[in-house]
């Protein structure tokens, strides 16, 4: 862990050429790769891999409602769970629900709840769970994009994916997605989510200071780059039946041996991509 | 899926499905007149009605389904019956084949007993009541009883309960297949189990075209090794 008081004063994130201290543009997203239907007793659930957060997601329902009196008698109640692994951070994380993670469960619940047609199963809950296996800034949006996933491969009816991405201000420059050293030294971060198809915010929350063109700037780069990233999810979404259709396309007899060579109910325990 | 032609493509929530003029179907929503999946499935178009068949999901309770529950609480007059849905169905004595005196259901069902029945009601909170009073509804004993999703049921059971009968007739097995993806078989432990095999291929490869041939082959052949070596 970097010793913040120590790091000289004009430290520079942003080099000559106009690029970030990865190689990166401004507008540059990290690397990233979805990977849906990974855990097997989950209804739905997804793995994300981006820049260095790496972030797994399940999804359970609907399913009856607990506590009891929480149930609502005209929809399904969105409940999410966001937890940082112990070992998600260099120093460790003291485990447990605490402050941040709290807030980010409640906003991220909300945001899903503008999407699911939770009016077609009242008196149920839907739950989302997300484990953030290492984090390197963006977590809540990457465990946000990979819930929605999640939802998709479970099964439960919505308005669309939500697709989300920050971007924020280092050095003076309106850039998206931030690593971790852009969000500890930088000067604004702003995560926001939205419904691609019809462009509406579904969370939007900001940390520093951003001017109103600043601000504007930034929500459009974190629009565009939500567009690339909402390819990459329903291209996950395809990828995870696309098994199913390959096997198709082959003679049905290797597949029937496979079906020999394997007890019919002892299934491996990772969805038909692997990890 | 059954019949020729091309695969049809999986279609992901928010997708567009439809124009002005198509009717929105299940697993479909409407907005400014164009029509957008709700549900990761399979486009199906019929008489202008647009409707996504889906992979992945569980299962709704709807009036007159026949469903396959096992028994989880006992009142005075009513049993508790969980039929693998998000919501508890209700069972009352006045429903069940028997007469029952009141604080006497114990006697006819016990808690883990499997039942066949149906769903008497369902009302706009998603209140559940389910009724025996039907000639296939009883207890169930014996067999081996397998789960499926129930998203997969259409295809176990095929266009006019023909998969099931292909099963039926190629094993000699007893077949009940519920639509809350419970399925019970009864028969010799060898045609059972090679029934069991069956419908775990439809559910591995329910997308595929030409599947009524593939259960059919696989369970010929299975029947030509197990039954070789004993005939020699």
């Amino acid at each position: 862990m970097e010793d913040v008081e120590h790091i000289e004063k004009g430290m520079k994130l942003i080099r000559a050429d106009g690029r970030r201290l990865d190689g990166r543009k401004p507008d540059e997203l990290r690397p990233i790769r979805i990977e849906a239907g990974v855990l097997r007793r989950a209804d739905g659930s997804s793995y994300i891999e981006w820049g260095g957060n790496k972030v797994l997601s399940a999804v359970y329902g609907p399913r009856e409602a607990h506590p009891r009196h929480l149930q609502d008698p005209a929809r399904a109640l969105v409940q999410c769970r966001y937890n940082m692994a112990p070992f998600s951070v260099s120093d460790r994380k003291r485990p447990g629900p605490d402050r941040r993670s709290v807030e980010i469960s409640k906003v991220i619940s909300e945001a899903f709840s503008a999407v699911v047609f939770s009016e077609q199963f009242p008196r149920t809950s839907v739950d989302i769970f997300i484990e953030v296996l290492q984090a390197d800034a963006g977590t809540r949006c990457a465990g946000l994009t990979a819930a929605s996933v999640a939802l998709a491969d479970a099964g439960v009816p919505m308005r669309d994916l939500v697709t989300s991405c920050a971007s924020g201000k280092i050095d003076g420059v309106v850039c998206v997605d931030l690593n971790k050293d852009e969000d500890n030294f930088g000067d604004a971060d702003c995560p926001m989510a939205i419904v691609p198809r019809t462009g509406e915010v579904v969370l939007l929350q900001m940390d520093g200071h951003l001017t109103y063109d600043e601000f504007q700037k930034a929500m459009d780069l974190s629009i565009g780059a939500t567009r690339r990233i909402y390819e990459m999810q329903r291209d996950a979404l395809r990828r995870r039946y696309s098994v199913t259709l390959e096997d198709i396309l082959k003679e049905p007899a290797p597949a029937a041996q496979r079906e020999e060579a394997e007890p019919p109910l002892s299934q491996d325990d990772f969805g038909p991509e692997g990890m | 899926m059954q019949g020729s032609g091309t695969l049809r493509p999986i279609v992901i929530p928010g997708e567009a499905v439809g124009g002005p003029g198509l009717k929105p179907g299940p697993g479909t929503y409407s907005e400014g007149g164009h029509l957008f999946a709700a549900l990761l499935g399979v486009r199906d178009e019929r008489d202008g009605i647009v409707s996504v068949i889906p992979l992945n999901g569980r299962y709704i309770p709807q009036r007159g389904d026949a469903v396959i529950g096992e028994v989880t609480d006992i009142g005075p007059s009513h049993w508790l019956v969980d039929i693998n849905s998000p919501y508890p169905a209700p069972l009352h004595a006045t429903e069940s084949p028997w007469r029952v005196e009141f604080g006497d259901t114990s006697r006819y069902l016990k808690v883990g007993d499997v039942i066949m029945c149906h769903v008497l009601s369902v009302d706009e909170i998603k209140r559940v009541q389910l009724t025996m009073q039907d000639r296939e509804a009883r207890r169930l004993s014996g067999g081996l009883l397998m789960e499926v999703s129930p998203t997969k049921v259409p295809r176990v059971i095929g266009k006019e309960g023909s998969m099931v009968s292909l099963i039926k007739d190629l094993t000699g097995c007893r077949v009940y297949v519920g639509q809350n993806g419970r399925i019970w078989l009864d028969g010799d432990e060898m045609a059972a189990t090679l029934a069991a095999k069956a419908i775990h291929l439809i559910e591995d490869r329910a997308q595929a075209f030409g599947l009524t041939e593939a259960v059919r082959e696989l369970i010929e052949r299975e029947r030509r090794q197990t039954t070789g070596p004993r005939a020699s």
